[in-house]
């Protein structure tokens, strides 16, 4: 079996590129397309370091074989500043300092982004459970809510 | 070791046809696939993703009942207005599986196939009595949802055969379902026990019907009939809780492991049947 072509929209350009059958889309962003923002925590579905956004949805991309991916519109981390400006919810990533070893951003960033598009006006509640599944070892997680709190009252100002 | 292979048919005979290789797998979601590929667990030959096939994913309403598409995500069912008024308890343990990201893939027909006797939708399904068409070699069959699962990680499907969707029944009025779980944490866990309980009301209140299943006290997940029939002809007066409770826990063989020992997992049985009776009697009330 030779190795399937595959054609995507990753972060709104069309990309193509060769994947072996049981690559998943995790090591296809990183090792075919050098997008190394997504990271790889687990591998098995349980930190969310992976986290990209495909057809609108939220998935694990370690737990996606590339070869799904065909077709599919898929956004990552490096899409998310836009023209060289940080994001609102990168923006206050930083202002509230919610990263320290910074593994985990990138997952935490595309899962919040998720969020924010499907609920501009989130409990903490909400938010919390949303994120239940991105792991983080270093911030705590308070200071991650604090900074997606902020970011969706900017953006619903931004809005009106 | 032997290249994988990977295949999205777009039509039924042709997943039929590759399923009926030995080492080939169905995909859905991929949340147990793959994590099992990966762990080196299973070595496919070939993977076959069904979700290009036309109804393996979406909701649609017929002949008075749901079909639910066999891959489709958690997350739309959890969205899907109309299924979450007249389903609550199915609905609130397909939700219940993983995290955001995980209900961004994982599907109904994936939980039920994958056989683990803690799968979270399954006793909600079974208390539902909600059946799964299967298409295979032989063409294309009924099979009540607790007919699939027969041990950890092993089902009744032929090779070639492979779930297409799950349909539940018309819903009568003054009838509801509630589905509780309990796990050591509050978020990302697997089950200690599930109970799932569904029933229908009289005009006056009183149960006409009910089905009880429990999941994570057997290696299958189980329809109890007794804890069901336990329930019918009363208004939950402690009478027949308690003998709810009883045969709940009649019906359970669970293992011991490091979430609770087999003794506790039979007694939580009982308990979490009382409360998810309770629950699904309130909502049953409430949908007069
Ligand atoms: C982090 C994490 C948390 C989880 N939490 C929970 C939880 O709380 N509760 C819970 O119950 N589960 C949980 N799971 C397990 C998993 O997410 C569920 O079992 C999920 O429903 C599987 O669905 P899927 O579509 O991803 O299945 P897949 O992984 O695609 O398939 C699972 C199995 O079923 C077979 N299969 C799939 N579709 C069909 C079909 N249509 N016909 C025949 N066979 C089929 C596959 O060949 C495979 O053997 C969790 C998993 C992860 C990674
Ligand atoms: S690397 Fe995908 S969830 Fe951890
Ligand atoms: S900042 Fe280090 S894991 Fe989150």
């Amino acid at each position: 079996m030779s190795k399937p072509h595959i054609s995507a929209i990753v972060n709104g350009d069309p990309v193509e590129f060769l994947a072996d059958p049981g690559m998943t889309l995790l090591d296809a962003l990183r090792d075919e397309l050098s997008l190394t923002g997504s990271k790889e925590g687990c591998g098995s579905g349980d930190c969310g370091a992976c986290s990209v956004i495909v057809d609108g949805r939220l998935v694990c991309s370690c737990l996606m074989l590339a070869a799904e991916a065909e077709g599919r519109r898929v956004d990552t981390i490096e899409g998310l500043a836009q023209g060289g400006r940080l994001h609102p919810l990168q923006q206050k990533f930083l202002e509230h300092a919610a990263l320290q070893c910074g593994f985990c951003t990138p997952g935490l960033l595309m899962a919040a982004k998720a969020l924010l598009d499907a609920n501009p006006d989130p409990t903490e509640t909400e938010a919390r459970y949303w994120l239940a599944g991105n792991l983080c070892r270093c911030t705590g997680y308070d200071k991650v809510i604090r900074a997606v709190m902020d970011a969706a009252a900017e953006l619903r100002q931004v809005k009106v | 070791m032997a290249q994988l292979d990977y295949l999205a048919p777009l039509k039924v005979e042709d997943a039929v046809k590759a399923l009926a290789a030995t080492g080939s797998y169905a995909l859905a979601g991929g949340t147990d696939l793959l994590v099992q590929l990966r762990s080196g667990r299973i070595r496919p030959d070939t993977i076959v993703d069904l979700k290009r096939i036309a109804g393996t994913i979406g909701i649609r309403e017929e002949a008075g009942g749901f079909v639910i598409g066999a891959a489709t995500p958690g997350a739309m069912i959890g969205e899907h207005e109309a299924l979450s008024r007249a389903w609550p308890g199915l609905v609130e343990a397909v939700s219940l599986i993983g995290s955001t990201q995980v209900q961004g893939r994982a599907s109904l027909a994936g939980n039920l196939c994958n056989a683990s006797p803690a799968a979270d939708s399954v006793p909600a399904m079974i208390a539902a009595r909600a059946v799964c068409v299967v298409v295979g070699p032989a063409g294309r069959r009924e099979v009540p949802v607790e007919a699939i699962g027969t041990a950890p990680g092993r089902t009744s499907l032929a090779p070639g055969e492979f779930v297409l969707e799950i349909r539940l029944p018309p819903r009568p009025a003054r009838s509801s379902d509630a589905y509780l779980r309990l796990i050591p944490r509050t978020e990302m866990d697997i089950a200690v026990v599930g109970a799932g309980v569904n029933l229908t009301l009289d005009a006056a209140g009183v149960v006409i019907e009910a089905q009880v299943a429990l999941g994570a006290v057997a290696p299958t997940a189980l329809l109890v009939p007794d804890a069901g029939a336990a329930l019918v002809g009363s208004k939950l007066d402690e009478a027949s809780l308690a003998a709810l409770d009883t045969a709940a826990r009649a019906a359970c063989h669970p293992i011991s492991d490091k979430r609770g020992t087999a003794e506790y997992r039979t007694k939580i049985a009982g308990v979490l049947a009382r409360r998810a009776a309770f629950i699904a009697y309130e909502r049953a009330g409430a949908r007069a």
